[in-house]
């Protein structure tokens, strides 16, 4: 099989497998016989890209086809992107190695914000323009989905369109509609004008901004009246006979998800208030546990992988849990296999699932708590008690575990210093738990309280849309009044804390809730340099640092301003079906301490209802 | 019982390193279904070990694996769902049954015959040049490894050579002991012919490993029986 890279550089480069294609279940199509050729990019490393589940349905929902050939596209690591762009060679899809600009088009997933830069790699790399309005008829159509969709605004400038919402719905039309337009010659224009009528879809060049005097957004309208005002989220409601990718690539090297991926549900009961994807996903939506077992025992066989993982937002609230479970240890038995079940609550029932699965000596047990004291939880709506916590670490503790992880925020809204001090103190409390409980004789050293943090990010379509940020220096004050009374708690010793850096959160923050204006602040970030920003050993401040004043703008206008109700936001051009109203209340009912009821126990009127399933209408 | 099988790795398939092989054919034991045995104890793993590991970049029609079964496998059998299930830069060339007590593939490598061609520059009258450089008394090099740096004579490492317009064919002593890769030949030959040679204009490719029996060089493969 060809490459596109010469041995010379696959020689040079780290890892040189990232960029030969060719794995077991790697779709391949004789490129003569297609009408449609679809690059499907993650923009990050291989061994990232090929870890995420939603890739790989859309790889498999569209080689489906027997009219498109979808392929794969991930960022080359900044050594390679040296040598492509010294020696000129275009970026290449991993199944063909054709270069992506030949491509109809270049789906980008948009899967967290600090990923804006390597999307402009990739443009760059292939060699199509970086702006949507300087692209002409041969250029692929470039088009971004994912999370980070649900506000595109700020990456606007670069895409033809965007698709907002689940994949799994909404793409045929898409691909039928670019079909018809190329059979009577096509015309750019006229085909994302035509495309930003489907449901779903957003085509951001026919759409227009003005601002007001202080800076915020005056008006956000179509420019033609055959488009719409509103774009609809789109979203699959029969996830038990949706496409699903049995036949999961299995990658020759090792990637970050080395294990068949088996999503059980969508969408969350939960409702945390900072949660983005406890919102956007709404309504919970679950997978007939009989499909699931049949799809575990096809994506074992056909990948040959000796570890399952299930997915989801909050596995313990899959109703049909046990029952799984049980199959999958029946399955390991026979088959050696081994499972891994994040996100499950700790409770009797998940323990015991625990100590079958895993070595209790190896495993440590993780609580994400978000918050230290019950007054915080309650803000946040995390509907997890201090009794929780400490019974969970009960069973744990009896049960041989000695490590646990928890997981905090630091900067979430009305936080006080007490609130922050309760953080040592719930560290504290479980190792205290651990000694009065194990007999000295019967420990094996110390217990292992292991305590992260992160800084609170507000997110669009979460209650806290509206909230100011922390600023950085503020974040790292808290971090260390945090790890200073860490050192003042009786069981110190025993108490590890680990604290994220401040500086890409903010920016995070700037894009998450930014506007189209921020467009030429992130191409300028990325023409200084700003690459994998993601990534602690090659993120750079400067770049960002100077993009702002050189686009003449205020990043402290994105983050560090609390939000008027009234104000227009960026997104609410899109609807997830969860109402602006009921995100108000919720935060109403924050500033209130108030916790509101999950799913399951009582409907809150969200406003999800109105797709016409899930957890909204199983009663 | 223990089972050998040789197998080859060319094309684009030679980037993938040596770990990344072993992963490859741990799941292409599951994917086939092929009745791999497990260690024991708190994380079973199946056993399988490898002969030699290959340079990142060489390709082989001579790499060896050897596996045990809980039962038997009719070598044809496995041989065409192996198949199957690889991709087909990794062919599974054979699969014969290892005689009691042989010894593992890697414990019994002795040699190793390597095709190394020289894509790009050719060197005018390769043929009297190798001749020369070979009949030298002594033909000293450094050795380099992770740990040391050490002159070495190279010509008692050399088994045998040969060669075409463009292309050399080399046995060389390999395995736990007097390793002798194929680049250090070339960089050592190289030199004598006063080129220098980035890695990439060559294109090496491992023809077969050898044991010795009796003072004589035996393939791999050539230890088993095809189980029938």
């Amino acid at each position: 099989m060809k490459l596109a890279l010469p041995d010379r550089i696959l020689l040079q480069v780290e890892k040189p497998a990232r960029y030969i294609g060719g794995e077991i279940n790697a779709v391949y199509k004789d490129a003569g016989t297609i009408d449609i050729r679809f690059a499907m990019c993650f923009p990050d490393l291989y061994e990232i890209g090929m870890s995420h589940l939603g890739i790989q349905i859309i790889y498999e929902m569209l080689n489906n086809r027997e009219d498109v050939w979808c392929e794969r596209v991930y960022s080359p690591w900044i050594d390679l992107h040296k040598i492509m762009k010294e020696e000129k060679i275009p970026l290449f899809a991993l199944e063909s190695q054709d270069p992506v600009r030949d491509f109809d088009f270049l789906g980008i997933t948009l899967q967290y914000e600090m990923c804006y830069t390597n999307v402009l790699q990739i443009l760059d790399l292939s060699g199509i323009p970086l702006l949507a309005k300087e692209r002409g008829n041969n250029d692929p159509i470039v088009i971004g989905g994912g999370p980070c969709a649900y506000n595109p605004e700020p990456i606007a400038d670069f895409f033809d369109l965007f698709y907002i919402g689940e994949a799994e719905t909404g793409y045929a039309a898409l691909l039928d509609l670019y079909k018809a337009h190329k059979k009577n010659g096509f015309d750019r224009t006229s085909f994302l004008h035509e495309a930003g009528k489907l449901p779903g879809i957003y085509a951001p060049s026919l759409y227009q901004t003005s601002y007001a005097e202080d800076g915020t957004i005056a008006s956000f309208r179509p420019l033609y009246d055959d488009l719409p005002g509103k774009i609809r989220k789109e979203i699959c409601m029969d996830l038990t006979n949706a496409v699903y990718p049995k036949k999961q690539i299995v990658p020759f090297i090792r990637v970050t998800q080395d294990r068949s991926v088996l999503e059980i549900q969508r969408g969350c009961i939960r409702g945390c208030r900072f949660c983005q994807a406890g919102m956007i996903y709404r309504p919970l939506r679950e997978r007939d546990v009989n499909k699931l077992k049949s799809l575990a025992d096809a994506m074992l066989k056909d990948s040959g992988n000796e570890e399952i993982s299930l997915s989801s937002l909050s596995s313990s609230d899959y109703s049909a849990l046990p029952e799984l479970v049980d199959y999958l240890m029946e399955c390991a038995e026979r088959q050696r296999l081994n499972i891994s079940l994040p996100s499950l609550r700790i409770d009797a029932f998940s323990l015991d699932v625990m100590s079958k699965v895993q070595d209790i000596r190896k495993s440590s047990l993780t609580f994400a708590p978000e918050a230290g004291s019950q007054r915080m939880r309650n803000v946040i709506n995390k509907g997890l008690t201090e009794e929780n916590i400490l019974n969970g670490s009960k069973e744990a503790f009896l049960g041989g575990w000695t490590r646990v992880k928890l997981y905090f925020m630091l900067g979430l809204p009305t936080e006080t210093e007490e609130d922050l001090y309760a953080i040592p103190q719930l560290c504290n409390e479980i190792a205290k738990l651990y000694y009065e409980l194990i007999p000295k004789e019967e420990r094996k050293g110390r217990v292992q309280i292991v305590a992260s943090s992160s800084f609170f990010v507000p997110k669009p379509f979460t209650p806290f849309q509206w909230v100011a940020m922390d600023r950085a220096e503020d974040f790292i004050k808290k971090a260390e009044f945090v790890n200073r009374s860490m050192h003042e708690m009786l069981n110190a010793r025993s108490i590890k804390y680990n604290w994220h850096e401040a500086d890409v959160s903010v920016l995070e923050g700037i894009l998450a809730r930014g506007d189209r204006r921020l467009s030429d602040v992130i191409l300028y970030a990325y023409e200084h340099g700003a690459l994998f920003d993601a990534w602690t050993e090659t993120f750079s401040r400067k770049p960002w640092d100077d993009a702002f004043p050189a686009c003449k703008i205020d990043p402290d206008f994105y983050v560090h301003r609390n939000r008027d109700p009234e104000e227009i936001l960026p997104w609410d051009f899109i609807e997830i079906g969860v109402s602006r109203e009921f995100l108000l209340k919720e935060w109403e009912r924050a500033k209130e301490e108030l916790v509101t009821p999950n799913c399951r126990e009582q409907c809150n009127g969200c406003g999800a209802a109105v797709f016409g399933g899930g957890i909204c209408h199983a009663r | 019982m223990r089972v050998r099988m040789k197998f080859s790795k060319t094309g684009s398939v030679k980037y993938i390193g040596h770990l990344d092989i072993m992963r490859y054919f741990q799941k292409l034991m599951r994917r086939s279904g092929i009745p791999i045995a497990y260690s024991a104890g708190m994380s079973p793993h199946q056993i399988m070990s490898f002969a030699l590991p290959l340079g990142i970049g060489d390709e082989s029609l001579g790499e060896y694996a050897d596996i045990e079964l809980t039962r038997s496998v009719i070598s044809t059998e496995a041989l065409n769902i192996l198949d199957a299930q690889s991709v087909p830069g990794i062919k599974i060339l054979s699969f014969k049954m290892l005689p009691d007590g042989a010894l593992n593939a890697m414990a019994s490598v002795e040699a190793a015959d390597y095709e190394i061609v020289l894509q790009n520059n050719r060197i005018p009258d390769l043929a009297s040049k190798l001749s020369s450089f070979m009949e030298q008394e002594q033909i000293l090099t450094i050795k380099k490894t992770k740990k040391s740096e050490r002159e070495i004579d190279l010509k008692q490492f050399v088994f045998h050579y040969e060669s075409t317009d463009d292309t050399i064919l080399v046995r060389l002593k390999c395995g736990s002991v007097d390793n002798t890769k194929p680049e250090l030949f070339m960089d050592t030959f190289l030199a004598y012919c006063g080129l220098s040679c980035s890695d990439s204009d060559l294109l090496i490719r491992r023809i077969v490993l050898y044991t010795v029996v009796n003072d004589t060089f035996v393939s791999l493969d050539d230890i088993g029986e095809n189980i029938g």
